[in-house]
């Protein structure tokens, strides 16, 4: 394939992505619903975080190390779930603080301190240069590959401007200029870019899909024929085992470690996602759609990579597979089309990457340096600020393609896409602690994340780039071989003897390690400054600050004049006029030139600079015009002393919520246990009336029959209706000391009148005194256990009128024909048992329960219906239960007769 | 004509008693039944055109009882009196609602009662 008509194809691609970009800008300015606020955009503009690496490099690793090459897209997808809450408050604090970069982020929290966003600048540039130029060299090699398939190597060129990656480099930073640094934004917000980017998503995605497809369906007959075809060769065969990558769990978990926090932590990942962020809300989609992408776009990986082996074996890399294949198909066509998809990966990212390491680099590193030094920003010169700051930006781009181009001629050649990439994802996890601990950890300081940045950003120089470098031989080598000045322990790959890991997941664990242990000791034992402590409590509880301005701790005047000058020169005139006009509507204030303008004022044009330039060079520029009165230490004592108090407030406020809220569902209880004593009560009323009435029924009626119709009775039926009358009344008076007696249990008045009883003696003494009854009725009563004292303390009477209930419902319900009760006594641990069983009907299973409750009986086989009250169980049980005892009931059969036995513990 | 059929249901024996007592001397004939199941059986047989119905009973209760009676087309004329200890304004819409002609509170009084069944009876 000629080479002109590659880079046709690429311009064109390119023009496309412009007219895309152009459009949405248009769209936007004419202010009509901008594209970007979909969330499936913003889903898919975060997809910038599959680049060249992905598309081509994945495949590579897949051929070496089987499955490890997932480990990179596991993390995200695992932290996806969380992004409500982690990402959701970043962007919170992102858009109250108009934060620009991951740089200003850092920094704002802790202070808005200079130094850390320099640090994390330094930290992001030199970090993100390596994974630069893999991108520079997916695309060099795609080139190549396309234009000089089947020959031999290009030999290398003597002079850079023979040197394709040299032109692409070239055109890739142009690119980025373009497209990066058109307009200066006060909330570096670029809705053309993303749209760009999103467009750059799909692209890449069809690509991808379209090769694995070509791959897996056309050459072979689907999976099933491509996995059993690769099965059967040893070297294919390995892809697909955990085991055959030798890859080790511990580094597994590192990778996804590293993955995990790059998501967010990469500089383009969090320009797309928090600073380009349009709504909070988006955030709910893509937290499916972004790891459904991945997925997508890793599915034919495996079978790419597989295809790849066993067309080519070990002559071509396994990088260029996915040109490769085609190609060697005389596919030129979809080999065009999956150059275009990994060249729009890599454009993707580098354009968002190197734009926003330009805001980073300008905002913390070039425009504080050129305050402080009185080169930019003083003086009366009227050059527009603005495009003096893209100017800055456009050199910064130009600078860091040139490194990576540079990075990726000495040492980048020797490495493979993904190895190299590992390295910048190690980088980047250095901002982690810092970060997180920031928006969670209110005692993080400046001192702890300064630290903590700069011993891990040591640990991983010397663990990562600078081995590669040596081995690149641009340094000398002594160092890895033997450690530092002979030190053994101190050699790169095997720090302090930890040897056995690969080279990223050991420099990962030391430096994460030192890293989080810094931040946590310095900021325990260092003093955060009065300005360190606000942003720290406004980044933690960040929901207490939104829909605020900055907090008013801080008191600063200024002229307005100066201020209104100052900001002309950073802002431009009209967006200075558009600030004050913005201000003066809120707030419904007219500002006059000389007027002072007070603290709110001064902290609205900051937040406003904040925007252009980064929170610490706005506070630095401001610092040259605002008086910042000082704060005496009775004042601080006071803010603090209002801070704690509103803390302690809150908190007890809190507490007393809580309190409230138990003691509302206390009280609904109690009303529902009120609410049902009543009813019970209520029940017992109607019961008890009901029980009454239906003995006064008969003694009404047939009395009355009696005293009317004397005449008509014989003397039997006389006899018969008066000895009626006698059981009834008898019944009444049974059922009202029944009451009265349950009256007396239940209520706390009559306590128990405790005693030590002769438990044998009492059983004896009832057995006695109910002889006639059970004579009567030709009932057998066998006594067991009595023979001994068997003493406990209880209530004589009360215990008396339980054996006497027991053995007055046993007679009733025993066997009518061979009438048999045994009383048992028996003496088990701390519990005096006592048994009484009949051998009658016994009781079905439904009703054991239910006997003890009050006015629940059973028909007796001897009378039908029974002649009790219903409450002597009930007034058994109560009696028991005040002795601290228990009573059950035992009777297993109705259909074969076995009685019941009633067993009563109570504690001696 | 045959003497009117009055069919008695308690589960307390001593109020069947008396009631049987009173009506019999009227002339009327009684049957008697001590459940609700067995007032069903009772009803069908003897095809009472007064059932004297308590409420509270084991088994089915008075008001199941009445319900069942009036899904009965050869017991269609017969007049039920709920007489009961039960004595609610709620308890004596339920009894009305099951189908009977008059409802009667516990305890009552002989003469009313025979006087009812005998109006019943002559004014249908």
């Amino acid at each position: 394939m000629g080479l002109s008509v590659v880079v046709g194809c690429s311009l064109a691609y390119i023009s496309l992505l412009f007219l895309i970009a152009w459009w949405v800008d248009k769209r936007a300015t004419e202010l009509r619903p901008g594209i970007v606020s979909s969330p499936y955009v913003y889903a898919l503009s975060l997809a910038v975080y599959c680049t060249a690496w992905t598309f081509f490099g994945s495949v590579g690793r897949a051929t070496t190390g089987g499955l490890s090459f997932l480990g990179v897209y596991l993390g995200p997808t695992l932290l996806a779930p969380l992004w409500f809450m982690l990402l959701r408050k970043i962007i919170l604090i992102s858009k109250n603080q108009r934060i620009t970069s991951i740089a200003d982020f850092i920094s704002a929290r802790y202070g808005k301190s200079t130094n850390i966003g320099v640090m994390v600048t330094l930290i992001a540039v030199l970090g993100i240069v390596p994974y630069i130029s893999i991108q520079l060299k997916a695309v060099t090699f795609g080139i190549n590959t396309l234009t000089h398939f089947g020959e031999a190597a290009p030999a290398p060129k003597p002079h850079f401007w023979q040197d394709a990656a040299f032109w692409v480099t070239l055109a890739m930073a142009l690119f980025t200029v373009v497209f990066g640094t058109r307009k200066l934004d006060p909330n570096e917000r670029h809705e053309g870019l993303v749209a760009a980017i999103a467009f750059e998503s799909i692209v890449k995605l069809i690509a991808f899909i379209m090769v694995g497809v070509f791959v897996t369906f056309g050459l072979y007959n689907g999976f099933d024929d491509l996995f059993g075809k690769a099965l059967q060769q040893e070297q294919t065969a390995r892809m697909f085992t955990f085991s055959g990558s030798g890859i080790t769990p511990f580094s597994w978990n590192m990778l996804m470690l590293l993955s995990l926090f790059a998501i967010i932590l990469l500089p383009r990942q969090f320009h797309i996602s928090v600073v380009e962020n349009t709504h909070p809300r988006q955030i709910t989609k893509a937290m499916w759609v972004f790891p459904l992408y991945l997925l997508l776009i890793n599915i034919f990986v495996l079978p790419v990579a597989m295809a790849g082996k066993m067309a080519f074996g070990d002559t071509i890399h396994p990088d260029t597979y996915v040109l490769s294949i085609p190609l060697s198909q005389g596919a030129n066509w979809l080999a065009l089309i999956a150059f275009i998809g990994g060249f729009s990966a890599a454009t993707s990212m580098i354009v968002v990457e190197a734009t926003a390491l330009s805001i980073m680099f300008s905002n913390h590193v070039v425009v504080p340096l050129l305050i402080k030094t009185r080169l930019f920003g003083q003086g009366k010169d009227m050059v527009d600020g603005a495009s003096r700051l893209l100017d800055i930006r456009r050199i910064c781009i130009m600078l860091m393609l040139f490194l990576a181009y540079l990075y990726q001629k000495s040492v980048g050649s020797t490495y493979d896409l993904v190895s190299v990439g590992l390295i910048s994802f190690t980088a980047a996890a250095q901002l982690a602690p810092s970060l997180i601990g920031g928006i969670y950890w209110k005692r993080g300081t400046r001192q702890g994340a300064i630290t903590g940045l700069a011993i891990g950003f040591l640990f991983w120089a010397y663990c990562l780039p600078l081995p590669s470098m040596a081995q690149a031989g641009i340094i000398s080598d002594e160092f890895v071989k033997n450690g530092l000045f002979g030190l053994s322990f101190l050699k790169p790959y095997s720090l302090f003897g930890l040897s056995g890991l690969d080279p990223i997941t050991h420099a990962a664990f030391w430096s994460l390690l030192f890293n989080t242990w810094f931040y946590s000791i310095v900021s325990i034992n260092s003093k955060p400054s009065m300005l360190n402590l606000t942003q720290a409590d406004l980044f933690v509880n960040i929901s207490k600050y939104i829909g605020r301005q900055d907090s008013d701790i801080l008191k600063r005047e200024a002229k307005v004049s100066e201020l209104r000058n100052m900001l002309n020169r950073f802002l431009g005139e009209q967006r200075t006029i558009a600030m004050f006009q913005e201000y003066e509507s809120m707030n419904q204030v007219k500002l006059g030139q000389q007027q002072l303008a007070q603290a709110d004022l001064v902290n609205f044009a900051e937040t406003h600079l904040a925007g252009a330039i980064g929170a610490a060079s706005a506070r630095l520029v401001l610092d040259s015009v605002v008086k910042e009165e000082a704060i005496t230490m009775d004042e601080v004592m006071r803010i603090l002393e209002q801070t704690r108090e509103a803390v302690e407030h809150g908190r007890l406020m809190e507490a007393k919520n809580a309190e409230l809220k138990t003691l509302t569902l206390q009280l609904t209880t109690a009303n529902d246990q009120l609410k049902n004593l009543d009813r019970l009560k209520a029940d017992f009323i109607t019961t008890v009336t009901h029980e009454l009435r239906t003995p006064v029924t008969s003694i009404k009626s047939l009395s009355k029959i009696i005293l009317d119709y004397s005449d008509e009775l014989d003397d039997n039926r006389k006899q018969e209706y008066l000895r009626i009358l006698v059981m009834e009344s008898d019944r009444i008076s049974r059922l009202i000391n029944q009451v009265l007696d349950i009256e007396k249990i239940q209520s706390n008045e009559a306590p128990l009148n405790l005693d030590t009883v002769n438990l044998s003696d009492l059983v004896r003494q009832a057995a006695r005194g109910m002889e006639q009854m059970f004579a009567e009725k030709q009932v057998t009563i066998r006594l067991h256990g009595t023979d001994k004292p068997n003493n406990l303390r209880a209530d004589r009477d009360r215990l008396m009128q339980v054996i006497v209930n027991l053995l007055s419902n046993a007679l009733k319900f025993c066997n009518p024909e061979d009438g048999q009760i045994d009383v048992e006594l028996e003496q088990s641990g701390d519990k005096m048992l006592l048994r009484v069983r009949d051998n009658g009907l016994g009781i079905p299973p439904t009703m054991q329960q239910l006997i003890f409750e009050k006015f629940t009986q059973l028909h007796s086989q001897t009378q039908g219906k029974p002649h009790g009250t219903g409450l002597g169980l009930f007034i058994t049980k109560s009696i028991v239960e005040k002795h601290g005892g228990s009573i059950r009931v035992e009777s297993h059969s109705v259909a074969v007769p076995q009685g019941a036995m009633f067993e009563v513990r109570i504690p001696v | 004509m045959d003497a009117a059929k009055v069919l008695i249901v308690d589960d307390e024996p001593n109020i069947v008693l008396a009631i049987e007592f009173l009506l019999q001397r009227e002339g009327y004939r009684t049957e008697k039944a001590y459940d609700g199941i067995q007032a069903l059986e009772v009803a069908e047989a003897f095809q009472p055109d007064i059932l004297i119905l308590d409420v509270m009973m084991p088994g089915l209760n008075g008001f199941e009882v009445g319900q069942k009676i009036r899904q009965m087309p050869a017991l269609e004329y017969t007049k039920i009196i709920f007489l009961t200890a039960k004595g609610t304004q709620r308890d004596k819409e339920t009894g009305y609602a099951s189908g009977a002609e008059m409802y009667m509170i516990k305890p009552f009084d002989n003469e009313e009662l025979v006087a009812a069944v005998n109006e019943m009876m002559a004014y249908g």
